[in-house]
């Protein structure tokens, strides 16, 4: 009986060793494979962490698609195994209004409400990405006339605009400059996929790697709508050794320059 | 040639319902059939009924997501069919990897590497304690932690969205099974068909033994995936009870005495009197 009980003890726990190990191993794995922050996924995804979670991975998003946009990433691309996303530069997504691709998910990763207004699709409102210009190797910040991007825009003049400027370098001729507003570009990639140089000088990229963000320390106060983006801003104070007074009274204190 | 087909009757059955649920999903993604849409994760029969993978769906529960109605009943359907059937049914009708841990338990008895390595040297409860890290590391990674891993998944939409390095896994799960360990993957490791082992308890089709007409030439032994579940060869009538039984019937096909056939499970009370008798 002693010995028994010595080995159930003793191979519970090897059992327990290795399984913390494996644990330990397959987490690590796991982290690495959902830490790409650069996936696009479709119209309607969930922010990218409860996307991840959500998705199950089935791919009638995928199947619903007519142009083939959507993929689910595959093994040894080191992508989130099995997820669905889209390179635009192969093909972007035509921003279907039946948008196909959204009802059909079972899960809820793709949320119908985020691209409907008063329970009309509406594809506009989708949030893949955002279109970014690199400024040094477009043609037309060269002072080359090109306007692909912006022809291939389906928000043509809201998400991208043209800002012309004169060209100072021949004294003639103007700059018609590509500016993308991210308020309305959806991120559907037809201008990275328009593009004329040989690798896109304008492409998309997910909002939280390619936006700023304020925060709370300044606003706009000739906007009173920019009131509400900091309505549950909180002050914070920080005291130091200086600042524990009022600021004058730190200024007027001479006893700390006559100390020594 | 007829009695080729006699002797691998449930095999072909198998190999058919496989590969023909493949072809419908592939139909599905390459030519738009909407009959079965999707994958084994998820999958839409006739663009109505849902059918989920449960495993999956208590790993997204487990992770803290929000479980839509769809999945509720698309997993309920499909632990419903397999607790009733009984027995692992996935595993040797449906998954993928099937096909491959066979064919690799095929080549190692032409290769007769059993006679050279006897003794398994790892335990078939591996699947659970995976079964359990799964849910454990779902939990703290708030995230389906196995379906980033999922060898079955990975085959799966390898062979439907297309293959990537999906041929790599295939190959690591043939080779390990090979010349590793002899029934590994499926048999030792796979918390999915541990899952299914676990709800296949209970089910209707069960093998049964007649020790009368056994000869004890072990044949099913040599074939079986799962070979403790035929404890009770040559020694009693029995139906095969453990849910580890994949019901692939290979016994009772090898089987040249008849001694080995297919059940229904015999009501607990009838059993009971058995016991008593
Ligand atoms: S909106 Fe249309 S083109 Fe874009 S991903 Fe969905 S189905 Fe495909
Ligand atoms: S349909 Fe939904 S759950 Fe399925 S792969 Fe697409 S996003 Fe994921
Ligand atoms: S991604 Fe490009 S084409 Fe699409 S909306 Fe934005 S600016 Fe327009
Ligand atoms: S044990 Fe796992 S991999 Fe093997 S057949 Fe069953 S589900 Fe598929
Ligand atoms: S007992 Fe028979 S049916 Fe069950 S797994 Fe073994 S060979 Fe297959």
């Amino acid at each position: 009986m002693g010995t028994t009980r010595r080995e159930f003890i003793l191979s519970t726990t090897r059992a327990i060793g290795l399984a913390t190990l494996g644990g330990l191993v397959w987490g690590a794995y796991v982290d690495e494979v959902t830490a790409n922050k650069l996936m696009l996924r479709p119209p309607a995804a969930l922010d990218e962490a409860d996307f991840l979670r959500q998705c199950i991975k089935c791919g009638l998003c995928v199947e619903a698609c007519p142009f083939d946009t959507l993929q689910l990433a595959r093994a040894g691309s080191n992508k989130p195994l099995g997820t669905p996303y889209f390179e635009p530069r192969d093909v972007p997504c035509y921003m279907c209004p039946e948008i196909p691709c959204v009802p059909v998910c079972p899960t809820g990763a793709l949320d119908i409400t985020k691209v409907s207004t008063n329970n009309e699709l509406d594809i506009n409102k989708a949030q893949m990405g955002v279109a970014v210009v690199d400024a040094k190797n477009c043609v037309a910040f060269w002072g080359i006339q090109c306007d692909a991007c912006y022809r291939a825009c389906p928000l043509l003049d809201k998400a991208i605009y043209l800002e012309y400027s004169k060209n100072e370098r021949t004294g003639k001729h103007a700059f018609l400059k590509p500016i993308v507003d991210s308020d309305f570009c959806t991120g559907c990639g037809l201008c990275e996929r328009a593009c004329v140089t040989q690798k896109a000088a304008i492409f998309v990229l997910p909002r939280e790697v390619a936006l700023g963000k304020v925060g709370d320390h300044y606003i706009k106060g000739w906007d009173s709508s920019d009131d509400k983006r900091v309505k549950n801003a909180q002050a914070t104070t920080t005291q130091t050794e200086i600042s524990k007074e009022s600021a004058i009274d730190s200024l007027n204190d001479t006893e700390v320059l006559l100390d020594d | 040639m007829t009695n080729f087909i006699y002797k691998h009757r449930f095999l072909i059955l198998r190999r058919i319902v496989q590969v023909g649920l493949m072809l419908l999903y592939i139909g599905a993604n390459v030519w738009g059939w909407k009959f079965l849409q999707g994958n084994l994760s998820t999958s839409l029969l006739l663009e109505s009924v849902p059918l989920s993978d449960p495993y999956a769906v208590l790993q997204m529960f487990v992770a803290g997501a929000i479980v839509s109605t769809n999945l509720i009943i698309g997993a309920l359907i499909i632990t419903l069919f397999y607790l009733v059937l009984g027995g692992r049914v996935f595993c040797a009708w449906v998954c993928p990897v099937n096909m491959i841990t066979d064919a690799a338990a095929y080549v190692r008895r032409k290769l007769q590497l059993d006679s050279v390595s006897k003794k398994q040297p790892a335990s078939r409860t591996i699947r659970y304690w995976v079964l359990g890290l799964s849910l454990v590391l779902s939990y703290v990674l708030a995230i389906g932690a196995f379906e980033f891993i999922s060898p079955i998944a990975i085959t799966h939409r390898a062979i439907i969205f297309g293959m990537g390095l999906g041929w790599a896994m295939m190959l690591i799960i043939f080779l390990f099974d090979l010349l590793v360990l002899r029934n590994g993957w499926c048999g030792h490791i796979c918390p999915l068909g541990g899952l299914y082992a676990i709800i296949g308890k209970v089910g209707l089709i069960r093998v049964a033994h007649d020790e009368s007409k056994c000869t004890v030439c072990m044949k099913c032994k040599v074939v079986c995936p799962e070979m403790h579940v035929l404890h009770m060869v040559g020694k009693s009538s029995e139906q095969v009870l453990l849910g580890e039984c994949t019901n692939c019937g290979r016994c009772i096909e090898v089987c040249d005495d008849d001694a080995l056939n297919f059940s229904i499970r015999k009501l607990a009370k009838e059993r009971g009197n058995e016991t008593n008798n």
